[in-house]
């Protein structure tokens, strides 16, 4: 059973390639980014560094990780976490492609 | 009476300078506590100080502690009784005694006499006035401190050594300096006339003026110096009068005594005065009518007249040739032996750069090399003074010789600095101190000295002028062998070509894409990464202006948004004010702005702009759309491109302005906003040397002066201050123009990326730009058209375009659908 409420969050063009937007909704108070790599695959994080906060949405998009841009470190972008010699983990969200949209899922229990 | 006998001879010193201590350091060295129980007598309140670098004290690079050399510890720890503040005032030499001022008298077996020299003082009405120094003691350097902090103009006596350094150090404490010079040129005993010419112009562009030929006839005043007044009718004010025209041999206490004196102490080879217990070292001494103001030969007395009391009846002295160096920031002043031919069988060569501000000379005489002038390159100074020293024949070097050491030896025209393993053990590294290469090297391997403190520590080498440092440093390198061969740096992890490799193969192979040079290259991944998508977007973007297309997806968020994210993720936004000037117009705009999307923080920066911090991104196009109206363009203050040209108010308004330094502010600004560089650029234009625009710590400065403008590069703030090398001096806007264009251009094509100018001129030096800018007439137009061409894609204002819609998705957050 599904324990994910999807959110569409509209067309894939709207995310330019290596690219990245941070989301109109938040989840537990927190903003939410969402990705597209240059081989065209999304993901979702808390768009919150692990270090400063600061906006991973703005970093610089490169394979599978995105730096962010207050003080350079690397966040893997499938699991959240911070690559070495840094250390944390930003939460990750899962996401699907349906019929050129996408959804993000927010986990339910945390929803109700 | 005490009728036990010591066992020890009693060493009396008269004096606690530089040659008496080093007399007392070298004894110590030879066990001479074995043989002496020591007494010092200082008439000045310290211990015992480098009186060379008092006008490093002056010019604010070091302070009073700095240039202590033996602390009261050393003195206790050594068993030696000093006596500070306590002036000899008698020397009885029938019953072997000497008596102080306070009335003090001790019995001596031998007795040192180093009391130095007197500030040359000739019978000028005024001299006692208070407000009048000499530059002698700390004393002298306090009442000058004093006086810079409370006063304003400064008159300087005197354009020797001593007098150019008391100068510049009083000009670098803020007041304002003349000098005054009995000769026509400066310095005359050291250099020739060019040579003088060059430095006279250079400390004349620092801001100080000078009065040659001048015969100072009085120094007026009531009751406090009030100005100089010269003979030929010239009058200079002055709160500040310093004398600094020589010095002579203080020799009061030995004539008194009926030693045999001439100008100064006569010593004999062995360094005993007339009475064959008392020694004599030091500015004080006159040796085969010579007498000494420098400190290397002093040092050699010091070791000879320790290793005669210490009984080795074989050590002699003998004056060698011998160097000067001015120790003023930045100008570089080398000189040692004859000046000039001294008739048609010597041979004068010269090299002469009047542009650059260099000029070598050497001499020489039956093939061998006898005297050297250098002006702004003195890289040489020490080889030179080596091959006179060792009257090495230089026949064969001779059509090569004045070019220096990497060019005559190697006939290779290529300088890689010193060739340490070629490098003769004997060859000497600090002229001051007399330690040659193999003393050096010893010290490091036998006691494992691992830095420069060590090596100064144990053996003195830099320890005293400090100009050799960088050849000790060197040393310890190639002696420790820590710093290994240089590898050159790749770009990141993913790949290991170093960034000129790269651009080059830009160039020669026509690469126009990023997956273009990652493929040639062998990039390890195929994106890239945050470090040289970046550097790589960026040496395209350069490489073919007009036809690549900027990823904005490489781009530092800064430079994609075209404003600086702040730590919270909101945003500061700064418009261009060009040159520092701005209109009330504007400032209602900014105003309004502030007020309507209740902007946080409106704050005045360092470029002479207004930054409007905490902005929200979503509010970017219509923060940029309001300015927009107003005519106001983004100030590119997130950029790697040019920043503020920061200005002063020039000619216009300043009652010192020379030219017109706002106006030539704002031409630059308007030629060079836009482009993108490797690094964040920063320009000034200040109108007169004065320099309130702070040109000397820009990437390009400019410094207005009478004759036109002096070109300065490479200087920048930030955590290593570095001051800007001179580039050169020009007539008119229009060269400054090109020069700005062409310099641009070389930094755009030729530096790393992240790296700014400093960094770049310090890896590639300053002569290579030279090179490139001012002795290749054809090449700078070349370079500078490059740049305007590139500008014709470049100057569009980003926020306008954003404003009016360009990545608009950019600036929206994305639309909740469900």
């Amino acid at each position: 059973m599904d324990t994910h409420i999807w959110k569409n969050i509209g067309p894939l063009s709207e995310i330019p390639v290596r690219g990245a937007r941070r989301l109109c909704f938040g989840h537990e108070g927190k903003p939410i980014a969402v990705f597209r790599t240059g081989a065209d695959t999304f993901f979702a994080l808390i768009d919150e560094c692990p270090h400063k906060a600061g906006p991973l949405s703005e970093g610089i998009i490169a394979g599978n990780t995105v730096t962010c841009p207050l003080h350079n470190w690397v966040i893997e972008l499938d699991s959240g976490n911070v690559a070495a010699p840094d250390e944390g983990n930003a939460r990750s969200l899962p996401v699907r492609v349906e019929g050129g949209e996408l959804f993000v899922g927010l986990p339910v229990r945390e929803l109700a | 009476m005490n009728m036990i006998a010591n066992p020890l001879e009693h060493l009396v010193v008269i004096g606690n300078g530089m040659a008496g201590m080093r007399t007392v350091e070298e004894l110590l060295k030879r066990d001479g506590a074995a043989k002496y129980r020591i007494t010092v007598f200082g008439a000045e309140p310290h211990v015992n100080y480098n009186r060379i670098m008092l006008s490093s004290v002056l010019a604010g690079d070091k302070t009073i502690d700095d240039i202590v050399i033996n602390t009261h510890e050393w003195y206790a720890e050594n068993g030696i009784n000093l006596i500070t503040g306590d002036a000899v005032t008698d020397i009885n030499r029938s019953i072997r005694t000497v008596t102080s001022a306070s009335g003090l008298t001790v019995q001596y077996d031998k007795l040192l006499i180093a009391t130095g020299s007197k500030p040359l003082a000739p019978p000028i009405p005024g001299l006692g006035m208070p407000g009048v120094c000499a530059f002698r003691d700390i004393a002298d350097v306090d009442k000058m401190l004093d006086a810079a902090r409370t006063q304003k103009r400064a008159v300087v006596i005197g354009g020797g050594l001593l007098g150019l350094e008391a100068a510049w150090g009083l000009k670098q404490r803020g007041m304002s300096v003349a000098l005054v010079h009995l000769m026509p040129t400066l310095m005359e005993r050291q250099l020739d006339a060019p040579a003088a010419q060059l430095l006279q112009r250079d400390l004349d562009r620092r801001g100080i003026a000078f009065f040659t030929e001048g015969q100072t006839e009085e120094i007026t005043g009531t009751t406090h110096a009030e100005g100089v007044q010269l003979a030929d009718g010239r009058f200079i004010p002055a709160d500040l009068v310093v004398l600094a025209i020589g010095i002579r041999p203080n020799i009061d206490l030995a004539k008194a005594c009926g030693l045999e004196v001439n100008r100064g102490i006569v010593v004999t080879d062995d360094m005993r005065t007339s009475d064959p217990d008392i020694f004599s070292v030091g500015e004080c001494v006159e040796h085969r009518g010579s007498v000494f103001g420098l400190v290397a030969p002093i040092w050699d007395q010091a070791k000879v007249c320790a290793a005669r009391m210490a009984g080795d009846i074989n050590a002699l002295f003998a004056a060698q040739a011998l160097s000067t160096m001015l120790k003023i920031t930045g100008v570089d002043v080398f000189s040692a032996g004859a000046l000039t031919a001294a008739d048609e069988a010597d041979d004068e060569i010269t090299l002469r750069d009047d542009n650059r501000g260099m000029y070598k000379k050497i001499v020489i005489r039956d093939g061998k090399l006898v005297g050297s002038v250098l002006y702004g390159d003195v890289s040489d100074g020490q080889w030179y003074l080596q091959l006179m020293r060792d009257k090495t024949d230089v026949s064969e070097l001779r059509d090569r010789l004045v070019f220096g050491r990497a060019f005559a030896e190697a006939g290779s025209a290529v300088s890689t600095g010193p060739d340490f393993a070629a490098m003769a053990d004997d060859t000497q590294i600090c002229g001051c101190n007399g330690i040659s290469k193999g003393t050096i090297c010893c010290a490091i391997k036998d006691k494992d000295l691992t830095t420069l403190s060590e090596v100064r520590a144990h053996t003195k080498a830099s320890a005293s002028c400090g100009q050799c440092t960088g050849l000790v440093e060197g040393l310890l390198a190639f002696t420790t062998g820590v710093t290994t061969e240089k590898k050159i740096p790749a770009i990141c992890d993913c790949t290991t070509a170093g960034h000129d490799e790269v651009r080059a193969a830009i160039l020669a192979q026509s690469l126009k894409t990023m997956d273009a040079i990652r493929e040639t290259f062998g990039w390890k991944k195929p994106d890239g990464c945050h470090k040289c998508r970046p550097a790589l977007n960026y040496y395209l973007l350069c490489a073919w202006p007009g036809e690549y297309v900027d990823d904005s997806r490489s781009r530092f968020v800064n430079e994609r948004v075209h404003a600086n994210i702040q730590k919270d993720g909101t945003y500061s936004v700064i418009p261009r004010m060009w040159g520092g000037m701005t209109t009330p117009a504007e400032l209602h705009a900014i105003a309004s702005v502030a007020e309507k999307f209740q902007i946080p923080s409106v704050k005045v920066t360092g470029g002479q702009r207004i930054d409007l911090l905490g902005v929200k991104k979503e509010d970017l196009p219509a923060v940029w759309a309001d300015l927009n109206a107003a005519g106001m363009v983004s100030g590119h203050a997130y950029a790697k491109g040019l920043r503020t040209v920061k200005t002063c108010v020039g000619s216009e308004w300043c009652r010192f302005g020379t030219q017109d330094s706002t106006g030539l502010g704002i031409k630059l600004e308007k030629m060079c906003w836009g482009s993108w560089t490797p690094h964040k650029v920063k320009f000034a234009v200040s109108g007169c040397p004065r320099n309130c625009a702070e040109a000397t710590i820009k990437d390009m400065g400019i410094v207005c002066v009478e004759a036109g403008y002096d070109i300065l590069v490479g200087g920048n703030g930030g955590i290593d201050v570095r001051v800007t090398d001179p580039l050169t001096r020009v007539a008119t806007e229009d060269e400054v123009m090109e020069y700005a264009g062409a310099f641009m251009q070389v930094y755009r094509e030729e530096a790393h990326y992240l790296e700014r100018t400093a960094p770049w001129i310090d890896r590639v030096g300053i002569d290579y730009v030279k090179k490139r800018l001012v002795d290749d007439a054809e090449g700078r137009a070349a370079l500078n058209a490059r740049f305007l061409y590139s500008q014709s894609f470049a100057q569009s204002d980003p926020w306008a375009e954003r404003a009016n819609g360009t990545d608009a998705h950019e600036f929206a957050r994305m639309p909740e659908l469900v």
